[in-house]
């Protein structure tokens, strides 16, 4: 069996920063692995333990400074990972859910896999809409927002619950292929072991160009253009309180008697 | 031209946002002179139908297919649908249920998608506004095309209320059962615990900028010089450093505390859902930007390591 997981590098934002034109000024990102693909791949990497002959693959779109969040997958135990890209994807904004679906969706079709494991949606950009959108792209089935899964690959059927507002789960069965997007908590993510990350170096990373994957130019056009990025008018209108930690502990505490509370 | 807005019930009920999807649909159906449509895909279709009876809406659309949500159904139901009434937008809720189908209508359809929508306007083009990096930047988006199709953010919009005129009309579907790849077999609720943190009168709820798990220990402390119950953003569950119970938002449960006090916590909309109704909202977050504070009646822009122990020696 194989299990395709798809990860993302995020931009992660510092407390102060400054916009530049239509991204984050350089000077106040960093990157990490997407929080729910952590535990996409947790829960991938899990699957391959319990049963025999199961292959991890991660596919990522991303430029070569994703590599690093791709070897933090391959540490905690996939087997192999694909990286897109293309040098014309660094000038698009936004990468809307249809180019995302083609490019994996090209990469899905090579691999083949029996199972597609996506992160809810992405701390960043938080679309929540890859895993679906690649799921009617493959002709797969799919389910959204998998807090338990329980696989019967001789049935071929996926058993899963869904976790839905107010703390209510749908349980669904779902034909095998199928994409499956998973949210946080389903598991206990690990953390790398230093051999693993060691092993993780030597693990084939292939790149692959839209020419690669049989993708023209096209593969690209989106009609979703991003055009404007600012920070909200604060709509709040919160009393701060002022000063050191005693002084404003203080205050706090004034109010708080005052509400009644710790009386 | 036409804006078309599909609801979302479960287990028997209208969700709320289904209200709001409409509130929505109304703005962009006035904004281009459009004509307001609201559909409803399976359940009780004939009370949902009267209900979706909006003032300004022009028809609903009731479907019959099944009593829950199935999205391999709800897929076929709203493209037949979509095919019919040819709408310029379509409206689905930004919901676990719109997750789980809104892409796969829009792929189908081969229309753009834009998720999670807080504001929309047309000028030329469509433009949905949404945001990004845990609600910290907002960014515009335009759609250059002719049709789309938007997921709407639940609590956004203020609902659709009284009763309309619009025509109601049964639409059929044809369901192709071969398409049909997952079954619904059942609905499970959360096992609640000893301790039910909607009825506290005084929540201390603590968040990921607690980092670690021994540092619980520092809000527990300030929760019991309060006297108050503790709560948590969903980090700190996910990690089991507490039980589900104390989940609040979304996906825990939602509180009407007197006072809540947010520790270390962002304030990510699924969060919010849950603790935005508090009499006092009191929070005490690093970031001066975290959208905590943009619900806050009151705020510490600091260290909570430096502010919670100076806070509990207060009331000790
Ligand atoms: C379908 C779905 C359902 C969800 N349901 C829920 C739900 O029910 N409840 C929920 O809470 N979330 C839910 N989430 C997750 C939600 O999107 C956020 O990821 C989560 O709320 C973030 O929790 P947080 O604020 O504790 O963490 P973060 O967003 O990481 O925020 C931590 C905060 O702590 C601050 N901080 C860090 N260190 C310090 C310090 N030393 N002193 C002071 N401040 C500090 C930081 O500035 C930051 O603002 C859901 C998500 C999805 C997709």
């Amino acid at each position: 069996m194989k299990i395709l997981v798809t990860v993302k590098e995020v931009t992660v934002v510092d407390d102060e920063f400054e916009i530049d034109g239509l991204s984050i000024d350089d000077r106040y990102v960093t990157y990490d692995l997407n929080e729910w693909d952590e535990y996409a791949v947790e829960e991938a990497v899990t699957i391959a333990e319990d049963v025999e002959d199961v292959e991890v693959v991660t596919v990522t779109v991303g430029p070569e400074r994703a590599d690093e969040t791709i070897r933090q997958a391959l540490a905690k135990g996939a087997d192999r990972a694909v990286r897109v890209w293309d040098d014309r994807l660094a000038e698009a904004s936004m990468l809307d859910p249809a180019t995302k679906a083609r490019l994996l969706g090209a990469v899905a079709e090579e691999e083949d896999p029996d199972l597609v494991l996506t992160g809810v949606q992405s701390g960043d950009d938080s679309l929540g809409a890859t895993g679906v959108s690649l799921a009617e792209r493959l002709e797969m089935g799919w389910a959204a927002v998998v807090n338990q899964l329980d696989l019967s690959a001789d049935e071929g059927v996926a058993h899963v619950h869904r976790e839905l507002e107010g703390g209510v789960d749908e349980i669904s069965d779902v034909e095998l292929p199928a994409v499956l997007t998973i949210q946080t908590g389903i598991n206990d993510p690990r953390y790398a072991s230093l051999r693993g990350i060691r092993q993780a170096q030597s693990k084939d990373l292939a790149v692959k160009s839209l020419d690669d994957l049989g993708l023209g130019p096209d593969a690209l056009d989106s009609p979703i253009e991003q055009t404007a990025l600012y920070e909200p008018e604060t709509e709040g209108e919160a009393t701060l309180f002022e000063g050191g930690a005693g002084e404003t502990a203080g205050e706090l505490a004034g109010l708080l008697r005052e509400k009644g509370v710790g009386q | 031209m036409t804006v078309l807005a599909v609801a979302e019930h479960r287990r028997g009920e209208l969700r709320d946002v289904s209200d709001q999807l409409v509130a929505a649909g109304y703005d962009l159906a006035d904004e281009t002179d459009s004509e307001l449509h609201v559909a409803v895909v399976g359940g009780d279709t004939a009370e949902y139908g009267d209900r979706l009876n909006r003032p300004s809406v022009d028809v609903v659309h009731t479907v019959e297919a099944g009593a829950e949500f199935n999205h391999d159904v709800s897929v076929q139901a709203v493209e037949q649908l979509v095919d019919a009434v040819d709408p310029t937008v379509l409206l689905l809720p930004h919901t676990v249920n719109g997750m789980d189908y809104a892409p796969a209508v829009a792929s189908q359809l081969d229309r753009p998608l834009v998720t999670d929508a807080v504001d929309l306007a047309v000028d030329d083009d469509l433009t949905v506004t949404r945001e990004l990096y845990g609600s910290k930047v907002e960014t515009t988006v335009d759609v250059h095309a002719d049709r789309a199709v938007v997921t709407v953010r639940p609590g956004e919009w203020p609902p659709a209320d009284g009763n309309g005129e619009a025509s109601v009309e049964a639409f059929d579907a044809t369901i192709d059962e071969s398409q049909v790849r997952s079954t619904v077999t059942g609905f499970e609720e959360a096992v609640s615990g000893d301790v039910d943190i909607t009825d506290a009168d005084v929540l201390v709820s603590v968040g990921r900028g607690i980092e670690e798990e021994e540092n619980l220990d520092l809000v527990r402390d300030l929760a019991d010089a309060l006297g108050a119950t503790l709560s948590a953003s969903r980090p700190i569950v996910d990690n089991g450093w507490l039980p589900a119970d104390r989940q609040v938002g979304q996906s825990g449960k939602v509180v009407t505390p007197d006072v809540y006090l947010a520790i270390g916590i962002s304030g990510a909309v699924q969060h919010v859902a849950g603790m935005k109704g508090a009499d006092t909202i009191v929070a005490i977050n690093k970031d001066p930007n975290a959208p905590i504070f943009d619900i806050a009646d009151y705020g510490i822009v600091d260290d909570l390591f430096d502010v919670v122990p100076a806070l509990t020696e207060e009331f000790q």
